[in-house]
């Protein structure tokens, strides 16, 4: 036991030491002025990538249910977290203060839909999840596009119709404006901070893998019935694993919203693309592997911009990309080969020690 | 007078779920997926009927003829490359492949077609028909829809009660493993399944595209999501389920846009859905299966 525990910790500390290699590096070759200004914008797009990628892991790899809507908790995250910003930027001065307290407010409001989402749909078996949180992206997007909230001396107004009908005073300010989204909010997210984020993100992620709570989700999705016959409350570690991962979803919205001027809910940014691009690098990576998901994000989004001329077949490649991977590594035929090609390679090795 | 109009157009567009929804249905029942692409071969559909008729110049028959083929083709191959190796793997595995090959479907279409919409000219040439001194008015299309949805349901039923191939059908959804012990042909029976599925996805797409005349490659996606909505809302894996199913959320849409909002209707919709799977998880016909260990 003691030595499997240590190969878990070297293994995660691989993953910590990589990420931080790779921070190093960068900011390195920033220092001395090699990285050009496009790479220089990809940077916190990169960091939000990863902690995408590594919380929907969470949902696909180890709580084995594959959920569509990741887009859409990470544009609550980001609305809830723009949306605290704005609305407190006379109460907290400072912009660095408010900016960590909305990663909260996003993570905390994404946990709670995650919650309202996963309560109805976690106790059913087969694949409702992945309708019902592809339904869930739709109905945020569509509602934020009709959304107006307001402030002013009275507090909030809300309105699903026009600027107009929320009958402001003088000196209330706008905040949603609908289809328009939320505009101004402080551009706080740095390289440095994303980084810090994503070493968060993996410190959770990997540390309720290795716990009783990992390990209790992890039964649950290698034999749901014999999970609940030793008395894992089934529903309750479903809707922690799912709820943590919609959190951290969250917490990429919040750096993704403040990481723009304007934040807008398109189909583009919060779309079912969006989950999808998410849900190919968790299939690249390697389903429940966290190191290969924030590699697959890292070289996926680094890819296209390199070769520009890919950027068409992007789209194209992802599907590809879902389907190959799957056939290889899932389909019974596959596996048997590769064990079968695995065992010669065994026998080989045997013979020559011998 | 308007209600009865918005309800009218409701069913016609609740008709074109449904028969989705029955292709959906009929490959959950059978092969226990969730067929994602379903939804864009009503878009492969709309396309072969637009380049027969539009670009080619061909009769509407031919057209619709040549898109029922083309579909049937494509659902069969699809479940031969795709799904088939895949199966006895990991429903997670199934289900990311299905979302692979719908990608796939909709990114070839956009590099065939192009992003921009086209054009759809309806193929159904039928007069309007004017009821109550010409204030009701409901158009070919509508009436077209409604009767072909009735027509495939009859059809259907009929074909799973009373042929060899129907039976088969309803033996590999209820124990595929006995099936396979009474000699019938899984694959061939899924196959059968997926053909089915996807010559009424055509179907689906012709009405689809004659009723909104405008055709894009993600036409196919957001009906066919609204369909498996209609198909749980109607208890998955029940055909006349998926049929009320598939109304009920028609007529729900259209009245939802015209007297709460017209940009929330989609969200009302998927509301249905997670209302329906918290109070309802089985739907309205669905049978509750009690799991064997």
């Amino acid at each position: 036991m003691k030595a499997y525990k240590n190969k878990i910790l070297v293994q995660n500390l691989i993953t910590y030491g990589l990420v931080i290699i790779c921070y190093i590096v960068i900011q390195a070759l920033m220092a001395g002025g090699h990285i050009n200004s496009l790479l220089k914008g990809i940077l916190v797009p990169l960091c939000i990538y990863v902690i995408l990628a590594v919380s929907l892991n969470l949902t696909v790899g180890i709580l084995g249910e594959l959920s569509l809507g990741h887009a859409g908790f990470m544009c609550v995250g980001a609305f809830s977290g723009a949306f605290f910003n704005h609305a407190m930027s006379e109460t907290i001065a400072s912009d660095q203060l408010r900016f960590v307290i909305a990663l909260f407010i996003g993570a905390a409001v994404a946990a709670l839909f995650g919650i309202l989402i996963g309560i109805p749909v976690l106790r059913l078996k087969g694949d409702y999840l992945a309708i019902v949180t592809l339904a869930f992206g739709e109905i945020i997007k569509n509602v934020i596009n009709v959304l107006y909230v307001g402030i002013d001396g009275n507090g909030f107004h809300i309105s699903v119709k026009d600027v107009a009908s929320l009958g402001l005073e003088a000196d209330g300010e706008v905040i949603i404006k609908g289809a328009q989204g939320i505009t101004g909010t402080p551009k706080t997210a740095t390289f440095t901070i994303g980084i810090i984020l994503v070493l968060i993100t993996l410190f959770i992620v990997l540390n309720m893998i290795n716990s009783r709570t990992g390990r209790a989700i992890m039964a649950i999705r290698d034999n749901r019935i014999a999970a609940e016959s030793v008395g894992i409350n089934i529903t309750k570690y479903k809707l922690m694993a799912f709820s943590v991962s919609a959190a951290l979803a969250g917490v990429a919205g919040v750096l993704y919203a403040h990481n723009l001027a304007t934040l807008a809910a398109t189909p583009k940014n919060f779309g079912y693309n969006m989950s999808i691009t998410i849900l190919v690098f968790v299939v690249l990576g390697g389903i429940g592997n966290i190191r290969g998901s924030i590699i697959a994000a890292v070289v996926l989004t680094l890819l296209p911009e390199m070769l520009r001329g890919l950027n068409d077949y992007r789209m194209l490649i992802y599907a590809i990309v879902l389907i190959v991977m799957m056939l290889m590594t899932s389909s019974p035929k596959a596996i048997e080969y590769r064990e079968r090609i695995l065992a010669s390679f065994r026998k080989k090795e045997t013979k020559r020690e011998a | 007078m308007s209600f009865l109009s918005y309800l009218i157009n409701g069913i016609s567009l609740g008709s074109v779920y449904a028969i989705i929804a029955l292709g959906y249905t009929m490959v959950y029942g059978i092969a226990k997926m969730l067929n994602f692409a379903h939804g864009d071969i009503i878009m492969v559909g709309g396309f072969a009927v637009f380049t027969i008729v539009s670009t080619m110049g061909g009769s509407s028959a031919v057209g619709i003829l040549v898109a029922v083929v083309i579909c049937t083709v494509l659902g069969v191959t699809i479940e031969k490359v795709a799904y088939r190796p895949l199966r006895g793997a990991s429903p997670l595995a199934v289900l990311i492949t299905a979302i692979g090959v719908s990608y796939l479907l909709q990114n070839i279409a956009l590099l065939v077609f192009g992003s921009n919409a086209r054009q759809f000219t309806s193929v159904v040439n039928v007069p309007a028909l004017k009821l109550a001194g010409g204030e009701l008015s409901i158009s070919g299309v509508t009436i077209v829809t409604i009767l072909s949805c009735i027509v495939i349901m009859i059809a259907l039923t009929a074909f799973i009660n009373k042929t060899r191939i129907g039976q088969a059908m309803l033996a590999v959804s209820e124990d595929r493993g006995a099936a396979t012990l009474m000699g019938i042909n899984v694959n061939g029976t899924i196959a059968v399944t997926f053909a089915i599925g996807s010559a009424l996805a055509a179907v689906a797409g012709v009405l689809l595209c004659s009723a909104y005349p405008s055709l894009t490659p993600y036409t196919g996606s957001m009906p066919g999501i609204k369909a498996f909505v209609a198909a749980v809302f109607g208890g998955i894996g029940s055909i006349p389920g998926a049929m009320i199913g598939g109304i009920l959320l028609g007529i729900i849409e259209n009245l939802a846009k015209a007297y709460i909002s017209s940009q929330l209707s989609d969200a009302i919709v998927f509301s249905v859905l997670i209302i329906v799977l918290l109070v309802r998880p089985t739907g309205i016909l669905g049978k509750k299966m009690n799991e064997k260990v």
